[in-house]
């Protein structure tokens, strides 16, 4: 096992977190095998499902696309960053329970990253809006209308909170 | 929004009430099987095969085994050796299947050989140093052919392909059909497709070699896999110990990974290491063995002129893939509700089950009752259309009254309770019909392909699988029980105890909710824990629509033995008789007496502490067992295929109005109404929320989903790119509309529904489609109906191009 | 679906990517979004020696609005293209199709010169590249070249960049015709998949509603996305009536030759492209005539 080890500094929910890499390591295994956050779930390692999304420096991607080693220097948030960090639940991860946004809770992550992203732009979202912002995440288990429901809830939550 | 209002008189049961699962996964702190981290984890990788059919000439490893990090391959030969064939839930004992191939592959995709390594990549790398040498042989992709006496044998030891055949005639069916005022015939397909949970199926193996003990981690769902196990293992079933507190990120029938579970606890216990493989998506579509019914129904039904239905001859063929398993007995279940839910006094069934050189078939969402209901429902517009009437008319007219409950179908089951006229009123209601019905109108006479679909479905639940003594005389299991284990603890707090995983269903607030209800306790105080399978009640896990049912009443049970408990501690510490005692939110007092009480916590420290208050022949502590056989349960067949199989019978009506796109063959779906009855809802969050899944799992199956093969039997839709799942971009917003008949048979009256929404959304879908077509006299009949079959049936009726 | 080993490399600059490129070593591939490019080396089928991130350079991500054309880095976020206002303004066809671009998360992380470099069929932007000739600036060690799209796409998957060469930036036409119009859509199974047909068009047109300039272009299941320039001549100085328009993509579409697949065979793809294009020539000419 001679494969090169790349170093890699990423600042993960506010910290830095440095460790040494394999060029290949994607991003996805990294968080979950080495900082073991594993929070962030793999779906399909090939960009289609949606339950690897994490921020990239505030925005959401997919991080089974990206290699551990091209996350060097940059922020992420997963959704184990998205609470208070006093251990309270976000009004969007409240919202979820509310509203019964999830089942199996495999997907979850992937869905709450999406829809923190769409909220943090659009804090007024239209129904279209907040189908097109998760239409790139699957889930099998709710037909996605109570994740529709929560993300409307969060954003009327937040409305009422900043009045 | 956290209203509490509660419709059934219950104090939490059919409340709004925050799920006790959903916490935890917001927060990124489940604990899947790929969470699970052992001490010196290895990984395996699979190499899998790339033809049909071939015989395995040779294997050659040395170039893997030489790679770097890697610890074993393990081939056929060896595996096959060393531990025993999987169960199969049909009598052909020749088709034998292993997780490993020996000499013969008989799908793409089946696993040839394995590797271990220290991490999954450099397995990976290994895989692709071993050099296995094939020789092709015939296959058989279509099971029109497969059936044949001429056709190349998947098993050719088995001497046909066919695994199950047999013809039910349940009523004078001959004379129904020879006195028929009217016939129709037709023949529907349903397409291969299957649940495919986002998480794919995975498993973490450890040997303890000093307590010669087998720990299983595993995304598992499913009856009698650690028996399972222990036997392919060739262990007393006490040496094998799988752990249910693994979240499994969802499941719908399929996580059943038993021949990846006996390949990674043999790895585990040779190499004396913890292995873990968790498939990746290629190996979960092509070698996880995990597809669905893939069903071709040829229909035919004999009825009057004014729409009665008098019989049905219904003959089903399904493509179980290229090994046995559980899959013959799909075509099982549908024998609990094989008229639907229609007064229908004859029915011929003539299942046939036949293998193909294709990905092995497993347990989908429904177990072969959503393509039945699909031909029935397809079945009943057909009816329509030959008599020119309006398919709710005949629907109306054909369904069970209320009255008429409880119903005996011919083929033996009794239906429990119904009122269907009641919640196909109120869906019609719901949608607006007469509007929905102006929309189409208005949209036809602009030029649009537009239809409104229709369909009235049953789901049998409480997961009472006398299917399987039905289909294999062999088999003589009448039992399908589950269990509960209530404790109060020292403190006062209450644990329940489950012996099963979950996959999303929310059991941990159903039993909480269940046993805060008998306790008059809040739920929210009630923790509920997960035995491993050396210390859990026995259970049949949630399959078959049955947790509600028998989780949920076995943990009223064991609740209501502790609350007995309790007022008979009270009586005998107040001296007075237990029918005096009034208990009221887990305190006690004498009927007339309130000064005469006593305390939860009182009773509590008698129970743990006060022997010497306890009343006689009463143990000590506070824990209660409850094991709950399902309810009607029982019996065997009798010798001519009549068989009380499921307990409970949920309704569900869907509307659908759908658009064509003429030119392009898009369709879109613009509105939905589901009117749902399954009785009282225990948490109706997670009834409505398993609901509109069901119904996006549906949309799946009816218009998008298909495990696709070549003619060379090779699997094309292997991706996500390719095999296209529902996203929030093609479900549309759908509504429930909920109605509420008690079962009779149930503690509270609660039925099942976690099938629901799939067992009837794509009959309704595959109805709207044909009534937007039937302006052009076409037809489609075949699911899924993709855009392409679309455009070439609107294109054949001579109006697609221009 | 791990990747097979290889070595990663940062570049900070063009001229080092340029100097890295300079062997014109095949097993060497420049890694930008990698929104297609890593689901690939995941399942192998791809598997470079060396990959060169060039996802730092900033030199490479840029929006310039410019008289005759708007010029962008070729590292450019898809999502940061799509919401670039001024750019929309100067060359609407790029954010109608962006619209059809994946998702939030890969329009996040893909790229605008990732997307044309990779050259799927089946994908938006090269189509518009194809239908507005977009001018591709490509460096290598020893200078830069410009390449016009209807020379760049060469196949599936194939462009004209040599090995040695690194797609530094795209310049995309601007119309400068007062009343020009543009539409781009596309039908696919869900979504945000790639398209089973795409079809836009830009055209514009005269103060009497004639067509002084037109293009329109087609992808999907074919070889590489097609623009039609000899028949999109046929269009100028009509009304763009339903008569020529019809004939023009009748021949089109009879010119277009996509192949079939598991989601669509050959005959429904040719139906599609007759009627997406014209569906797009229509809604460009309706565009055209809302602007003054």
């Amino acid at each position: 096992m001679n494969e090169k080890l790349y170093p890699v500094t990423v600042e993960v929910n506010g910290k830095p977190r440095s460790t040494q890499v394999p060029a290949r390591l994607s991003l996805v295994d990294w968080l979950r095998e080495e900082l073991r956050l594993t929070g962030t779930h793999v779906g399909c390692e090939h960009g289609i499902c949606g339950a690897c999304s994490i921020m990239l420096d505030g925005e959401p991607v997919r991080s089974c696309l990206m290699f551990a080693v091209q996350a060097d220097g940059h922020k992420i948030t997963t959704v184990e960053g998205l609470g208070g960090t006093d251990g309270k639940l976000s009004v969007l991860q409240d919202s979820f329970c509310e509203a019964h946004g999830l089942q199996c809770g495999y997907c979850t992550p992937g869905m709450l990253i999406a829809s923190q992203a769409l909220l943090n732009t659009t804090p007024d979202p239209s129904e279209a809006q907040i189908r097109d912002a998760i239409g790139g995440n699957l889930c099998r288990c709710t037909g996605y209308r109570q994740i529709v429901d929560a993300v409307k809830l969060a954003a009327t939550r937040l409305a009422a909170q900043k009045k | 929004m956290a209203e509490n209002k509660n419709p059934y008189g219950f104090r939490y049961i059919g409340a709004k009430r925050r799920t006790k699962e959903d916490p935890r996964f917001v927060t990124g702190c489940g604990r899947f099987v790929a969470d699970i981290a052992l001490p010196g984890m290895k990984h395996v990788a699979i190499v899998a095969s790339p033809h049909a059919s071939a015989r395995i000439v040779s294997i050659d490893t040395k170039a893997a085994l030489a790679a770097p990090g890697v610890h074993y391959v393990l081939t056929g030969e060896e595996f096959c050796r060393d531990t025993d064939a999987l169960a199969i839930g049909v009598d052909t004992p020749k088709v034998t299947r292993y997780a490993l191939a020996n000499g013969v592959v008989r799908y793409a995709g089946e696993w040839v050989a394995a590797v271990v390594a220290d991490t999954r990549a450099l397995a990976e790398d290994a895989a692709e140093l071993i050099e296995v040498e094939y020789e092709t042989t015939q296959h058989v992709v279509d099971p029109e052919i497969a059936v044949k006496p001429d056709s190349p044998q998947v098993h050719p030891a088995h001497g046909t392909n066919v695994l199950f055949h047999r013809r039910f005639v349940w009523g004078a069916v001959d004379e129904a059909f020879e006195k028929a005022q009217n016939k129709v015939k037709l023949r529907v397909r349903w397409g291969r497709s299957s649940t495919v949970p986002i998480e794919t199926f995975g498993v973490a193996a450890q040997w303890d070699a000093g307590r010669e003990l087998l720990d299983v981690w595993a995304s598992i769902q499913m009856p009698k896999f650690p028996d399972q196990l222990a036997r392919a293992m060739r262990l007393p079933g006490n040496a094998v110990r799988v752990h249910y507190d693994v979240d499994v990120g969802g499941s719908y029938g399929v996580k059943r990974g038993i021949k990846h579970t006996v390949l990674v606890s043999y790895l585990a216990k040779k190499l004396g290491m913890p292995v873990r493989f968790l498939e990746d998506r290629l190996e979960n579509m092509r070698g996880g063995d995990m597809h669905g019914p893939d069903r071709l129904f040829d229909m035919q039904a004999a009825f009057d002129n004014d729409g009665t239905i008098r019989a049905l001859k219904i003959r089903a063929l399904d493509d179980v893939g290229a090994y046995a398993g559980r899959s013959p007995l799909q075509l099982g279940k549908p024998v609990s509700a094989i008229c639907g839910p229609y007064r229908i006094k004859a029915v011929e069934y003539e299942p046939t089950s036949v293998m193909t050189n294709k990905t092995p078939q497993e347990a989908v969402r429904g177990f072969g009752q959503a393509p039945t209901n699909f031909a029935l429902e397809r079945t009943i517009d057909h009816i329509a259309r030959h008599l020119g009437m309006d398919r709710i008319e005949l629907r109306k007219k054909n369904l069970l009254q209320k009255e008429e409950f409880p119903y005996l179908i011919p083929s033996g089951s009794t239906y429990d309770s119904g009122d269907y006229h009641a919640v196909l009123d109120k869906a019609l209601a719901a949608i607006d019909y007469p509007s929905i019905v102006a929309m189409r109108d208005a949209a036809r006479k602009a030029g649009k392909l537009a239809g409104i679909g229709i369909s009235t479905c049953l789901e049998p639940s409480g997961g009472n699988s006398a299917f399987e003594p039905l289909f294999n005389p062999k088999n003589d299991t009448t039992t399908w029980m589950d269990s509960c284990l209530v404790r109060v603890d020292l403190s006062g707090a209450i644990t329940g105890i489950m012996g099963t995983s979950s996959a999303g269903q929310g059991h941990e607030t159903l039993v909480s909710t269940v046993v805060g209800e008998v306790l008059e306790r809040d739920p929210a105080t009630v923790r509920v824990i997960r035995a491993d399978s050396l210390n859990a009640l026995p259970s049949n896990s949630p399959v078959g629509s049955r947790m509600a049912i028998m989780l949920g009443g076995a943990a009223a049970g064991a609740a209501r033995i502790i609350k007995e408990t309790l007022i008979e501690i009270a009586a005998h510490n107040l001296g007075c008789t237990i029918e005096t005692i009034e208990y009221k939110d887990g305190n006690v007092a004498v009927r007339g007496h309130p000064e005469k009480k006593m305390l939860w916590d009182d009773l509590i420290a008698i129970a743990h502490r006060k022997y010497h208050k306890m009343p006689p022949g009463l143990e000590p502590g506070l824990q209660a067992k409850f094991v709950w056989e399902v309810p009607t349960g029982g019996t065997l067949p009798t010798a001519d295929g009549v068989a009380q199989i499921y307990p409970c019978y949920s309704f569900e009506t869907h509307i659908v109005y759908a658009e064509i796109d003429r030119e392009t063959a898009k369709p879109e779906l613009k509105r939905y109404v589901c009117g749902h009855d399954c009785g009282v809802m225990i948490n109706p969050d997670i009834v409505h929320g398993m609901t509109y899944g069901g119904i996006a799992h549906g949309i799946g199956a009816a218009l998008y989903e298909k495990f696709s093969y070549t003619e060379d039997g090779q699997l094309e839709s292997g991706t996500f790119m390719d095999y296209l799942m529902p996203s929030a971009m093609e479900v549309p917003m759908v509504d429930i509309v909920d109605h509420c008949t008690p079962s009779p048979l149930t503690t509270f009256g609660q039925k099942g529904s976690g099938e629901a929404g799939y067992l009837g959304a794509p009959a309704a879908i595959a109805n709207a489609i044909n009534d937007a077509l039937a302006p052009l006299n076409a037809s489609i009949e075949t699911l899924p109906m993709s855009q392409n079959d679309l455009w070439r049936v609107i294109s054949a009726a001579g109006t697609g191009s221009r | 679906m791990k990747s097979a080993a290889f070595e990663y490399a940062r570049a900070s600059s063009v001229a080092e990517v340029c100097d890295w490129l300079r062997d014109g070593d095949d097993d060497i591939k420049l890694i930008a979004g990698g929104q297609s490019l890593v689901p690939m080396m995941a399942m192998r089928l791809t598997r470079p020696a060396r990959l060169i991130d060039i996802n730092e350079i900033d030199a490479l991500k840029f929006v310039a609005v410019e008289k005759d054309a708007v010029r962008t880095g070729a590292c450019t976020r898809q999502c940061v293209i799509a919401n670039d206002n001024s750019l929309a303004k100067a060359v609407p066809l790029i954010r109608q199709a962006l619209e059809w671009v994946g998702h939030v998360q890969t329009r996040n992380r893909g790229t605008i010169g990732g997307s044309l470099a990779h050259a799927d069929p089946a994908a938006e932007l090269p189509l518009v590249a194809q239908i507005l000739n977009a001018q591709l600036v490509l460096r290598s060690f020893a200078g830069t070249r410009t390449v016009a799209a209807n020379d760049f796409f060469e196949g599936p998957l194939a462009t004209a960049t040599r090995a040695d060469e690194c797609l530094e930036e795209i310049r995309w036409p601007v119309w400068n015709e007062t009343r020009t119009g543009s539409a781009f859509t596309e039908v696919s199974r869900r979504h945000g998949d790639f398209a089973l047909v795409a079809a836009a068009a830009q055209v514009s047109l005269d103060a009497g509603g004639k067509c002084t300039r037109a293009s329109f272009g087609l992808a999907g299941g074919g070889y590489i996305p097609m623009t039609f320039p000899k028949l999109a001549a046929r269009l100028l100085g009509t009304i763009l009536d339903d008569e020529v328009v019809q004939s023009v993509v009748n021949d089109a579409a009879a010119e277009f030759d996509p192949g079939g697949d598991l989601h669509a065979n050959a005959e429904y793809r040719r139906q599609l492209a007759a009627v997406l294009a014209t569906r797009m020539l229509r809604a460009a000419c309706e565009d055209a005539r809302k602007r003054r």
